[in-house]
């Protein structure tokens, strides 16, 4: 029967959980054009999907969560997981490095080019120094100097690595209180960061006049840390999870790949700040 | 479904899917299966293709003559952008999906694809997108009119039609993305076993590494339509220069993306091709692994050369020779494929069905394409040519003629697979031939009209023009209305017409050749074993 059980691969039933996500988004882009471009009622219809969406969610992951209780996923289906979850992180580090290049582009093509001779009739004074909110700038504002919060931030990220880490090597060894413990701390140690964020964002906003309209480096610093922002919010939503599942004696030493997923994301992210706090703050 | 109750370790085995499965629309809203899923992305993607050749229709009237007659010139904007995303995002890319879906599962011996739920997902993400960029048409202010490469800074001063077509952009985006995840673990993880990757029938390898492409550049586009949208409503200047930014910037990586997009739009049709050619020729495909080497090689290449497109927005002239040297270079693995596919026709025993014509068609028209793009490729030439016909021409040449055209040559090569019925091969021969002359008829005058200076978006032109552009509309109607044989042949197949054995084509190799005709709902359930 060998060659059944490799041959053997789940297939869920039918579901209607992906049309209700696909109205959900029509519902969050409807209400974002109209929110934007202030018609119609913007806000609730954006509201609204956000609702649907979160109760999609809900819906389809308990589904998920219920078909891996009841054994429905075997080897093969969890090798899908894994190439699925990489190819996704993939998508997502294609995604940072647009405005990655967009940065680098600024930095290194825009602005020295802005400042050469070629633009002297139009911009006489303006200097090729970075940060940089380009020549038609008006007005003072401050750079984020690195070390002090970032850098802050830093050791919590790669701390809440180490942390994680350690809470899988808990659940490997089937020390169930190493494995919420170690969650229990991983999460910490991200809300933590987040607001370091938030309040970074603020000062900046009011003691430092670094605007999201400030510039190249005003866009590319929002864009680039709100991005990641928003990622690590969503990984710790997913660590938050977790966490709740294993105090619920969900996975086992062997069998389970979602903490895993998570955690491949969770470094991801890491890695992405690794590069923003070197590019974005430091250099 | 010999199988279907087959116990493994204790449970019953067989498929949650085997249950009870709604019927009518609730069967088509929540199916889970891949044939089911397959079969609405191809009818999703026929309905964008006449969404869209309508337009295409009203372009070529109102170009018909000199001066202006049919439609204003803010709506023939949006029409050739709105012609432009709907082909490329609704009709081309959502075909060769539904390709994928029926048919990968079915050639390497798959009981399904892998995520059956979040296939259902990237299918019915579609609708919204195509919702939200068809009505952006009626909202104040109208459609997208920046041309469906959305340069600023004309996008950032659009209306609200534009942030629409963001939206529509992000969702085809998502929708394509797991598509391309859905693929790629299928074909990694589910293969039957002795079905290594050196055997598996070029379309798997093709949508291999279209499915890489997606994945890699769809976020790239993503990237540059975020900062677009923020730069329209929340004051970055990504894309101005009295920010420090550059419109410049936007090319780029639009480019990184569209580029290796055009191939995504192109490499399945090259594994059809290659599948279509050695059936009829009743000969294996010669150079299987240069074939596989080349498709790797063109996908691998396609991230070097997007600057291409740019030639005249203002690079170093050190860059300008890198991107020209670069293009010409994938020219090289591009030709491998040709000679390939001419060498597996040499002494085979050919016959001349459908798919083999439309597939004939496309070595021919694809090459004229290739040679257009070459042409192209020169910057000291491209100086010319750039915005001009020409550029119409030659993405013409490989997107209708190459992408379509083998999506056509897949759809009657599988169509008794998918039906069990033959369809009207008489009907299918007009079909290609009225195809085939109506589109030379329709894009080989764009040549010359573009070498002779006329540009390209502009619904009014010079007097001395008026001849090319009167045959290129009289051909556009012929070739769009050609298309209506093919979806009377597509349903009277699906309706009856003569049974077809479960190999209709003598020469045909592969799995899916295996399971009978029509394929029944679920199909390997056992997986068979390759030797
Ligand atoms: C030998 C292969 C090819 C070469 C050397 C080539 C080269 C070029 C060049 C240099 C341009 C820029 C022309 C200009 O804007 O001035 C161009 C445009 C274009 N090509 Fe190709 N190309 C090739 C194959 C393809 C294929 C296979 C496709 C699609 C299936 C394609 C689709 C396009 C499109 C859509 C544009 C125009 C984009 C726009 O400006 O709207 N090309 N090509
Ligand atoms: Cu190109």
């Amino acid at each position: 029967m060998s060659t059944h059980e490799e041959s053997y691969y789940y297939v869920p039933g039918p579901s209607a959980w992906p049309l209700v996500g696909s109205f959900a988004l029509l519902l969050m882009a409807s209400g974002a054009v109209m929110l934007m471009n202030k018609v119609g009622v913007g806000m609730p219809t954006l509201l609204a999907g956000l609702a649907v969406l979160l109760y999609m969610m809900y819906g389809w992951f308990g589904k998920v969560i219920a078909e891996s209780r009841a054994g429905a996923y075997n080897k093969r289906v969890d090798g899908s997981f894994r190439w699925g979850m990489g190819w996704f992180i993939f998508s997502e580090v294609m995604f940072f490095a647009a405005f990655f290049g967009a940065l680098f582009y600024i930095r290194v093509i825009s602005v020295p080019d802005l400042s050469s001779i070629d633009n002297a009739l139009i911009w006489p004074d303006f200097k090729n120094v970075w940060p940089s909110a380009g020549p038609g700038f008006k007005g003072d504002w401050d750079a984020m100097k690195p070390w002090g919060i970032p850098a802050l931030n830093t050791l919590l990220l790669l701390s809440s690595g180490a942390t994680l880490t350690w809470a899988h090597w808990g659940l490997m060894a089937n020390k169930r209180a190493q494995l919420t413990v170690g969650l229990f701390l991983t999460v910490l140690l991200g809300v933590i960061f987040m607001g370091f964020q938030v309040y970074e964002y603020s000062h900046a906003y009011h003691e430092m006049n670094l605007k999201l309209s400030t510039g190249g480096y005003g866009s590319t610093f929002y864009l680039l840390t709100g991005f990641h922002g928003f990622h690590v919010t969503l990984g710790a939503l997913m660590l938050m999870v977790i966490l709740f599942r294993s105090l619920k004696g969900d996975f086992t030493p062997e069998h389970h790949f979602a903490f895993e997923a998570v955690a491949w994301y969770w470094h991801f992210v890491d890695v992405v700040w690794l590069f923003l706090f070197v590019v974005v703050y430091w250099l | 479904m010999n199988t279907a109750t087959t116990t493994v370790n204790g449970h019953s085995a067989d498929h949650e899917d085997h249950g009870h499965h709604p019927s009518g629309l609730m069967r088509w809203i929540t199916t889970t299966n891949h044939k089911d899923i397959g079969s609405m992305y191809l009818w999703f993607s026929f309905a964008m293709f006449l969404v869209g050749g309508c337009m295409a229709l009203t372009i070529r009237s109102e170009l018909f003559q000199p001066g202006l007659q049919l439609v204003r010139p803010e709506f023939f904007n949006q029409l050739t952008t709105l012609h432009g995303l709907i082909m490329v995002f609704g009709a081309i890319m959502p075909a060769f999906v539904g390709f994928a879906n029926w048919m990968l599962p079915l050639q390497i011996g798959a009981s399904d694809m892998a995520f059956g739920r979040m296939n259902n997902l990237s299918f019915w993400l579609l609708p919204p997108a195509a919702l939200l960029l068809t009505t952006s048409m009626f909202v104040p202010g109208g459609a997208a009119a920046a041309g469906w490469t959305l340069y600023p800074p004309l996008t950032i001063q659009q209306g609200m039609g534009m942030d629409m077509a963001i939206f529509a952009l992000h969702i085809l985006g998502l929708s394509s993305i797991m598509g391309s995840i859905n693929i790629i673990t299928t074909i990694f993880n589910l293969r039957a076993p002795g079905m290594t990757l050196m055997k598996m029938p070029l379309f798997c390898w093709t949508w291999l590494v279209t499915a890489f492409l997606i994945i890699a550049v769809m976020p790239v586009l993503a990237g540059a339509v975020t900062m677009t949208l923020t730069d329209r409503h929340f004051g970055t200047s990504f894309f101005s220069a009295a920010g420090g930014g550059d419109p410049v910037l936007f090319q780029h990586i639009f480019w990184f993306f569209g580029h290796p997009e055009v191939y995504i739009v192109i490499i399945p049709g090259f594994g059809i091709v290659s599948q279509v050619i050695s059936t009829f020729s009743r000969k294996p495909l010669f150079g299987y692994a240069s074939m596989v080497y080349a498709v790797a090689a063109i996908g691998i290449l396609s991230f070097t050369v997007w600057a291409h497109h740019m030639y005249t927005t203002g690079m170093p002239v050190t860059a300008q020779l890198y991107f020209m040297y670069a293009t010409m270079f994938i020219a090289v693995p591009t030709g491998v494929k040709i000679f390939n596919w001419t060498a597996t026709m040499w002494r085979g025993s050919l016959s001349f069905e459908t798919p083999m014509l439309f597939a004939i068609g496309f070595i021919f028209l694809f090459t004229v394409g290739g040679f257009s793009g070459l042409v192209l490729a020169m910057a000291a030439v491209d100086v010319q040519m750039q915005d001009t016909y020409y550029v119409v021409a030659h993405f013409h040449y490989t997107m209708v003629a190459g992408a379509l055209f083998s999506a056509f040559a897949g759809a009657y090569y599988w169509l008794p697979k998918w039906t069990g019925h033959m369809y009207n091969e008489k009907l299918g021969q007009v079909h290609f031939w009225l195809s085939f002359i109506f589109f030379n008829m329709t894009f080989f005058v764009q040549h010359f009209l573009g070498i002779a200076g006329m540009p390209r978006r502009i619904p009014d032109y010079a007097l001395q023009f008026t001849d090319f552009n009167q045959i290129s509309t009289v051909g556009a109607f012929g070739l769009g209305l050609s298309q209506l044989l093919f979806l009377y042949n597509v349903i009277t197949c699906i309706k009856g017409g003569p049974k077809a054995p479960a190999k209709p084509w003598e020469g045909a190799e592969g799995l899916e050749w295996d399971v009978p005709s029509p394929a029944p709902y679920h199909t390997w359930e056992v997986q068979p074993v390759v030797k």
